[in-house]
């Protein structure tokens, strides 16, 4: 077991694309991090250099203490789970699981009560003798974990592991995985483009974009406190309202000018931190969650306005609403007892507490 | 099969007459698929069954115009005995199974490691370089043996049975790598990259994963190369004079065809006999084929 930690990584592929742009990242022992962007953004390169699989263009990857940018992935000390999972099919589950130890030479009654204690671990005992073609899709995947848990390596590395799976098994086999991680408590770097995914796994969420990390930190931050658009946007499904606002100087407080004619009064906390930016033309982020029908919660700093519905989806736990304010499509979450119709005006009542002020300029969350 | 069919009782569900009308449309079409296969079996093993009457029959009844060439009457096996009795079929025969094992081995470490490098491993020109391979395939044989011819020469293994050794992989090497690159390529990237992970130096990711994994494609090739160095004509026969160094091809008509004289039962002899060793690899790699076809399921 080991931390991980990414000194300015680069990586430039032929052609001078480059993949990662600058990476700096410090994973502790026992960690769980996961890595989690839209398409092309670089987590499998990153979590490919990490694993040996991609040569370093720039900087350094230290895997406990130790610098291997020239070790080949052998002597890493690491295992990696592939979203395809990469069973050797010519061998049986037994055989794909102790390939590595064989290799190592580890003694024969070893490697058997290592199999076995992992396939105990992933309940796949009875699967030992079968081939990988033999196997259901949760089932291979068991396999796949199950040949990294034998190594017992420093750190595991997982590549959209759960993409390959329908919906239903992928909730499960997320659950597993957190599980297992709790169990054998090895530090894990694991890779997603789902934001739930990510959420649910990880202790610390790194959500990149083109090559570089937009931000760091515990699932519970990033959906608080997001310091870029980017994050805001990512994180949280449905996801964030973006409503261009004008910032101005109310009497006595700050107040927010939004198109139709509505204005939000700023909480009184934030006069301070916002002042510097009267005058902007700046986008209110506002999560749908906080989006809400009028409750008599007694809380502070909750407006109220109107708008009709456009379209309405009922979710059964709750129901969504989506209408239009100059364009911009918002969508807030309603108890499902609250009538709610296409076309028929009702009033909203907006948490600003819960409210995020964003420079459209540089993205960053003021 | 049909007695299943009859089984059913008078009265039985609707769904039973259903079942039943399914199974007399698949015999329909198993019928039809039969008809099609008489067909090409009676069109492909008419030459080789006109090739067995006549070894079986002696010259006399070879040269006896008034007989039906599909039957014979008085069969003999003394044209397979004379094969194999006497002159040189024997030397040729041997002469065939030394040239083309070697030229196999050779074919097959040559082109699975230039095809491995090619599929896999990216580097300045790899690309061109495969299309290289497969643009060679395309020349003519009977264009490359003139310079060949001078190359031979020069090495002093004119005449020499083992100038076949070299000579052959001309031919076999360029096409077995292209197939193999198809195939290799077909290899999802990741089980390699799981076993260099799981511990494994390159010689044994390919030794231990990806040969045996890609054995179907390696095995397709290895009976290309085979087939093409077992039939091969044109370069023995423009190397090879003395009768000792020949292989079976050149051999049969260079002994058995003397000025217009042939020994038609002899050579029809010596050619079923000459058959056999495909026949044969093909019956042993078939079976490994089709095993390892199914073994190769990676995903899905
Ligand atoms: N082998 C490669 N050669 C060139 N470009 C690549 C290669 N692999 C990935 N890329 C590019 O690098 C970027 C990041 O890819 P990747 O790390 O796979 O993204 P993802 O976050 O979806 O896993 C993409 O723009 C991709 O097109
Ligand atoms: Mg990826």
């Amino acid at each position: 077991m080991a931390q991980v930690s990414l000194r300015k990584i680069v990586k430039e592929y032929e052609g001078g694309v480059q993949a990662v742009k600058g990476v700096d990242l410090e994973i502790e022992d026992h960690e769980f991090v996961v890595l989690v962007g839209p398409s092309g953004c670089g987590k499998s390169t990153t979590l490919r250099m990490i694993a040996g699989l991609e040569e370093i263009t720039a900087g350094d990857i230290a895997i406990g203490g130790r610098v291997v940018n020239d070790i080949p992935p052998r002597d890493r000390d690491i295992a990696m789970v592939f979203q395809n999972y990469a069973l050797y099919p010519h061998m049986s589950v037994y055989e794909n699981m102790g390939f590595g130890l064989t290799l190592r030479k580890f003694p024969k009654d070893e490697i058997r009560r290592r199999v076995e204690n992992a396939a105990r671990i992933l309940d796949i005992g009875n699967l030992l003798d079968r081939k990988p073609k033999a196997l259901s899709g949760g089932q291979r995947q068991r396999v796949a974990m199950g040949r990294a848990i034998v190594r017992d390596p420093k750190v595991f590395l997982f590549d959209e592991p759960l993409s390959n799976l329908d919906a239903k098994l992928r909730v499960q086999m997320r659950t597993e995985i957190k599980k297992v991680h709790q169990t054998v408590r090895t530090t894990t770097v694991y890779v997603t483009h789902d934001q739930v995914e990510a959420m649910t796994l990880a202790d610390r969420v790194v959500v990149m974009n083109h090559g570089v990390i937009e931000q760091v930190g515990p699932p519970q931050d990033l959906y608080h406190h997001p310091t870029t658009r980017f994050v805001a946007g990512f994180i949280g499904s449905p996801a964030m309202n973006f409503i261009p606002a004008r910032l101005e100087q109310g009497s006595g407080a700050l107040r927010l000018a939004l198109p139709d004619n509505i204005a939000l009064p700023v909480p009184p906390e934030r006069t301070q931190r916002y002042t510097p930016y009267v005058g902007r033309d700046l986008l209110l982020g506002i999560r749908p969650e906080h989006l809400t029908e009028v409750k008599a919660t007694g809380k502070q700093n909750i407006a109220t306005f109107e708008a009709a519905p456009e379209v309405v989806e009922p979710m059964g736990m709750e129901t969504l609403i989506h209408f239009w304010i100059q364009g911009a499509e918002i969508c807030a979450k309603l108890d499902p007892a609250v009538p709610a119709e296409p076309g028929r005006k009702m009033t909203l009542a907006v948490d600003l507490n819960q409210m995020h002020l964003i420079d459209p300029d540089s993205g960053r969350v003021l | 099969m049909s007695g299943a069919t009859v089984a059913q009782p008078a009265d039985s569900a609707p769904i039973y007459h259903k079942a039943g009308s399914l199974r007399r449309e698949r015999r329909r079409a198993l019928i039809g698929a039969y008809i099609a296969l008489a067909v090409f079996v009676v069109f492909f093993l008419t030459p080789p069954f006109h090739m067995l009457m006549t070894s079986l029959k002696s010259s006399a009844e070879i040269a006896d115009l008034s007989g039906n060439p599909w039957i014979v009457s008085r069969p003999t096996l003394e044209n397979y005995w004379a094969l194999l009795s006497q002159g040189s079929y024997l030397t040729h025969f041997v002469n065939s199974v030394m040239v083309t094992v070697c030229v196999v081995a050779i074919t097959m470490v040559i082109s699975t490691f230039a095809a491995f490098a090619l599929a896999r491993m990216r580097f300045w020109g790899s690309t061109a370089l495969a299309t290289g391979v497969f643009l060679t395939y395309l020349v003519p044989e009977t264009l490359l043996f003139i310079p060949l011819f001078q190359t031979i020469g020069g090495l002093g293994m004119y005449n020499n049975l083992w100038a076949m050794v070299l000579l052959y992989p001309t031919l076999t090497v360029p096409f077995c790598t292209w197939i193999m690159i198809g195939y290799f390529s077909s290899i999802p990237k990741e089980l390699d990259e799981a076993a260099l992970i799981d511990g494994a130096n390159h010689f044994q990711m390919l030794w231990k994963i990806f040969i045996p994994v890609a054995l179907p494609g390696i095995l397709a090739a290895t009976i290309f190369a085979f087939t093409v160095s077992w039939a091969q004509f044109l370069y023995p026969l423009a190397f090879l004079v003395s009768s000792d160094q020949m292989v079976l091809t050149v051999g049969i008509i260079s002994d058995l065809i003397r000025g217009d004289t042939f020994q038609w039962g002899m050579i029809m002899a010596g050619a079923l006999m000459a058959a056999l060793p495909p026949l044969l690899v093909y019956a042993f790699l078939m079976d490994y084929y089709i095993a390892g076809l199914t073994a190769g399921a990676t995903k899905g």
